[in-house]
């Protein structure tokens, strides 16, 4: 019997497409999708309808315009979309560079979705919640040897508001030391999350961003130029986006610390590192974690994710608070923090993200943490390898070997063939793959940023690998079938760009859509 | 305990397979993984073991994590009147299976080739939350309510070039002390007086506060200690006379019974999505949306994402992408609108899925339930000599100020007592509101029955 053939190289893939209407269609009046519980015959008695007390005026005089859909017409909707969507446990998810989408525990689910973590009130007495606090004050315990830092709070409920709450450091320093007004700049990089500058921007301060030199690292020259008494802090990356490791970065943070600088460490790219080097040794005051990268909490369709931001002694006391401190056998809150910059977050944060990533260092232990650093920079450097045997795919900068990511470049394939990093991304949708561009400005030409993590294997990668290939011998022969794609994704491209543009056509909602097309079969 | 390190390849890892690395380092032209590393300098590499415990198995973690949980007291456990801005409300099942999905819970920034599913439940879930707001433009969400709060403030100054804001001081002063972090150095927040009667907001001093200098006066309906705002109105044409924005945060579990806030004056909404089908999750379960007219400048002012609907090349398909990405920090840095990242976005899912299955009849008999069941609670209490449950005389909703001065107890004794009960009595506003003496911020829910009331009222009558 002839065994059937496996032997294409890349996959076979086709996304789900259900066509699915935008929920207002699926409404049919009368229908109902759950209903809430009513009062008991006593309390109505006793009470009356309870809605004739409001004021007229404030009374709602019309019902909102929801649909009326039944319950197993609103899941099955949901279901499809949810088909229509590539979560990380589905591919090789090595494209969205920067993100560290990395295995999230189906274990850590369960704890997370356990009424002792769901059905906590974050006003409810400390002396109920020591399970949680304990979870909160190891994890602290941990992060600090991680990181060399003194104390964390996990108060940020993502990396942009963990880099808020460090701008905002910043300035509660400089004004306990009355030199706020003086010390009006910060200073970054541009291979950095734009948010370093923004979060910089939104706190008061001026951004000057330092650019690459030659070999990829921040410009120590030029940091030597603009630092000066009106330095307020540095913020950085280590490794930046390029996956290269700025071995000068003691030489930075002194540079501005000698200047009465904050040097605060972004630690977006951090899995990498994880029990090999730390932010203290490098000389910063604060750094943060994304809890939802390096250590594996769900991506969640972009949050609640949640930022573990660490601080050295002198720090401590301008935490946003409350901190858990153990006192004897018991966990408290403390919220006596003499220079607190207040609170970023409502209360504790994103506890069930403490949770899941307390469960995955658990499952680690010190050795597996350093497992997952080698890996994850071996899965890198493999793919590096690789990729940069592919016609047309080049790593801008120094030679030699990266750590967790490299954002590459298409330069030569766009030269070669007009194909853009744009007409790759949406080629790689119909082999079931993400793929990630570059933040903006694109500093490198035609960027693309991978990120292979610890959690694929070597077959995985290269199904990856095998797939880049595949488009770019398309792109040599064939270049239309790479501009026309995606064929096999849920969607087809856009076309009428104007409608996310200009006034008269966007529709952020459904209402909105509904009004202006009207408008327009009127008018035309 | 079993030695995880010992059956060398960690489950998470699939690459710890020694000959595989073997294979992979020899196909790099590279000795040893160390090498890798070369970048790092020797004075900066950490030669010590980290001070963290060793694996665990699965089901060692299982039993380790068990033990630590069952330290809590959950809401399911006891009978809690916790509420103040984190709410206990019923979460239908259905919301629970489309947010644990695994394509939803994993996805993250994909385009809309790979997750045109997200785009579109990210869209319908603006689009249903204008109805409930009666808003054109509904954001993806941020952080929480006091976040978006927060930014309601910072539009409203950029859009009318002032920095001062008239906020109640009836607020709750956590929300406070995140809007007034991410307001400094720029804005300028001023508290406004309130009626100790009703406790809503005393209109002369208002009017004594605003002036050419006030870029919005920023209120809530209901109030963080539960009345009903009702001079709205008033509020918002006070505002407009200075030329000032009327910002107005919402609880959205009110609006199928209270007009939004659109129809009396608010120029920008903002609020909690909380109570729309998320868990508390001790406060995790927080996300705050913003919504305002179809105007350019509001949209344009917006940090956060906004998606919008648009043809593709297909007929028939609806396709979907940012609106004005050009305002956003993702396209401009420091430029940009304040700055977006990660946020919120499966709690946006939610609500969506929360509000596709209440529909308009779930909502207004979700607001009468919450209405009827909290007065309830007040006249009970009411009955007890020497405490009001109406400290503020007014309407409220879903929460209220009950007045212990009367008695020997402190709230926090009460409180303890109660718990021995297996009750969580309410917020202690002894130290937030100290104005108020011994009072507690009571929160009554559709979820409270007519029989947990009673236990309450029976526990405090028996303290007395």
């Amino acid at each position: 019997m002839k065994a059937i053939n496996r032997d294409h190289k890349v996959r076979n893939f086709h996304q789900a497409k259900w066509d699915e209407p935008i929920i207002f269609e699926l409404h049919q009046e009368g229908e109902r999708g759950i209903i809430p519980p009513t009062a008991e015959q006593e309390v109505v008695e006793s009470i009356g309808d309870g809605v004739s007390v409001i004021p007229n005026a404030l009374k709602r005089k019309s019902k909102p315009e929801l649909p009326e859909i039944t319950q197993n017409r609103v899941l099955r909707h949901y279901l499809r979309l949810s088909q229509e969507t590539l979560g990380a446990a589905f591919n090789v998810e090595v494209g969205q560079g920067t993100c560290t989408m990395k295995y999230s525990p189906k274990i850590n689910e369960v704890f997370a979705s356990s009424h002792k973590m769901t059905a906590l009130h974050p006003k409810q007495d400390e002396e109920t919640v020591q399970g949680m606090l304990e979870v909160t004050h190891n994890l602290d315990l941990y992060m600090r040897e991680i990181s060399g830092m003194d104390n964390f709070s996990f108060q940020p409920g993502s990396g942009t508001q963990a880099l808020f709450a460090m701008a905002s450091i910043v300035r509660a320093y400089h004004e306990a030391n009355g030199e706020a007004d003086q010390r009006d700049e910060i200073i970054t990089t541009i291979f950095s999350h734009p948010a370093q500058a923004a979060t910089a921007a939104v706190k008061g301060y001026k951004v000057i961003t330092l650019y690459p030199d030659a070999d990829g690292f921040p410009d120590i020259e030029k940091l030597k130029e603009v630092v000066s008494d009106k330095t307020a802090g540095f913020v950085v990356a280590n490794p930046e986006d390029t996956g290269i490791y700025n071995s000068r970065i003691k030489e930075f943070t002194k540079i501005v610390r000698e200047a009465g600088g904050i040097c605060y460490y972004d630690q977006a790219n951090a899995n990498g590192l994880l029990g090999i080097t730390r932010a203290k040794e490098a000389g910063f005051d604060m750094c943060f974690f994304n809890l939802h990268k390096t250590f594996s909490t769900p991506h969640a369709s972009g949050g609640p994710a949640a930022g573990a931001l660490g601080v050295t002694e002198r720090l401590k006391s301008f935490l946003p608070g409350p901190i858990v401190e153990k006192d004897g056998n018991r966990y408290k809150l403390n919220d006596d923090l003499d220079h607190s910059i207040g609170k970023v977050r409502s209360y504790h944060g994103v506890p069930q993200n403490i949770l899941r990533a307390y469960a995955w260092i658990r499952a680690l232990g010190a050795d597996g943490l350093k497992d997952v650093a080698e890996t994850a920079v071996l899965n890198n450097n493999y793919l590096y390898h690789q990729i940069l045997k592919i016609k047309g795919a080049s790593a801008p900068y120094i030679k030699g070997k990266r750590l967790e990511q490299v954002r590459y470049s298409w330069e030569q394939l766009t030269e070669d063939t007009g194909i853009t990093t744009d007409d790759i991304s949406r080629r790689m949708a119909d082999f079931a793959h993400q793929y990630w561009t570059s933040h903006h400005p694109f500093v490198v030409p035609q960027p693309f940023t991978l990120e292979p993590t610890e959690s694929y294997s070597k077959a995985d990668l290269d199904e990856y690998i095998a797939s880049l290939t595949h488009i770019v011998n398309e792109a040599y022969t064939d270049p239309e079938k790479v501009k026309n794609a995606p064929y096999n994704s849920s969607i087809h491209p856009v076309v009428e760009h104007d409608r996310f543009e200009d006034p008269e056509k966007w529709a952020i909602t459904w209402r909105a859509y509904l009004k202006k097309t009207k408008r327009s079969e009127v008018t035309s | 305990m079993a030695d995880v390190k010992s059956t060398i390849a960690h489950p998470y890892i699939p690459n710890t397979v020694p000959e595989v690395r073997d294979e992979m380092l020899r196909i790099i032209g590279a000795n040893s993984v160390e090498e890798l590393f070369a970048g790092i300098p020797d004075d900066l590499k950490y030669n010590k073991k980290l001070n963290i415990p060793d694996a665990l198995s699965e089901y060692e973690l299982s039993r380790n994590l068990e033990k630590t949980l069952s330290k809590n007291v959950s809401t399911k456990d006891v009978i809690s009147f916790l509420g103040g801005g984190c709410w206990e409300h019923y979460v239908p099942a259905v919301c629970d299976e489309v947010n644990s999905r695994a394509e939803f819970l994993t996805a993250y920034a994909g385009d809309e080739y790979e997750d045109h599913g997200r785009f579109q439940v990210l869209f319908e879930y603006q689009s249903l939350v204008a109805e409930l707001v009666d808003m054109d433009v509904v954001n993806v969400p941020t952080f929480d309510w006091a976040q978006a709060a927060a930014t309601s403030i910072r539009m409203a100054s950029r859009m009318t070039d002032r920095y001062e804001v008239l906020i109640p001081k009836t607020i709750s002063p956590d929300r406070l002390k995140i809007i007034k972090n991410y307001c400094s150095p720029h804005i300028k927040i001023t508290l406004v007086d309130y009626n100790p009667e009703s406790g809503e907001m005393d209109l002369d001093d208002l009017k004594k506060k605003l002036s050419e200098k006030t870029a919005a006066v920023y209120f809530e309906n209901p109030s963080y200690l539960g009345f009903i705002e009702t001079a709205c109105k008033e509020i918002g044409d006070l505002a407009k006379e200075h030329n000032a924005i009327t910002i107005v945060g919402v609880d959205p579990s009110s609006l199928g019974v209270m007009e939004p806030p659109s129809r009396y004056g608010a120029d920008i909404v903002c609020g909690e999505l909380q109570p729309l089908g998320i868990h508390m999750n001790y406060g995790g379960g927080l996300s705050g949306f913003i919504a305002t007219r179809d105007e350019v400048k509001y949209v344009e002012e917006f940090p956060s994402r906004l998606f919008g609907v648009a043809p593709t090349i297909k007929e028939g398909e609806y396709g979907f992408g940012d609106v004005l990405y050009g305002r956003t920090s993702m396209a401009q840095r420091e430029k940009g609108k304040e700055s977006v990242g990660t946020q919120t976005s499966m709690w946006a899912i939610t609500a969506g899925v929360y509000l596709a299955l209440m529909g308009p009849e779930g909502m207004k008999e979700l607001g009468q339930t919450i209405m009827q069941r909290s007065q309830y609670a007040v006249h009970e209490l009411d009955k007890i000599e020497g405490i009001t449950a109406s400290h503020f005389k007014g309407v409220n909703f879903k929460e209220f100020v009950v007045d212990f001065n009367e008695t020997a107890l402190t709230v926090k004794e009460i409180n303890k007592k109660l718990r021995e009960k297996g009750i969580f009595g309410g917020i202690d506003l002894s130290e937030e509101f100290p104005e108020l003496g011994q009072c507690a911020l009571y929160c009554v829910t559709e979820i409270h029955l007519k029989e947990d009331i009673d236990q309450l009222v029976q526990a405090v009558r028996s303290f007395k």
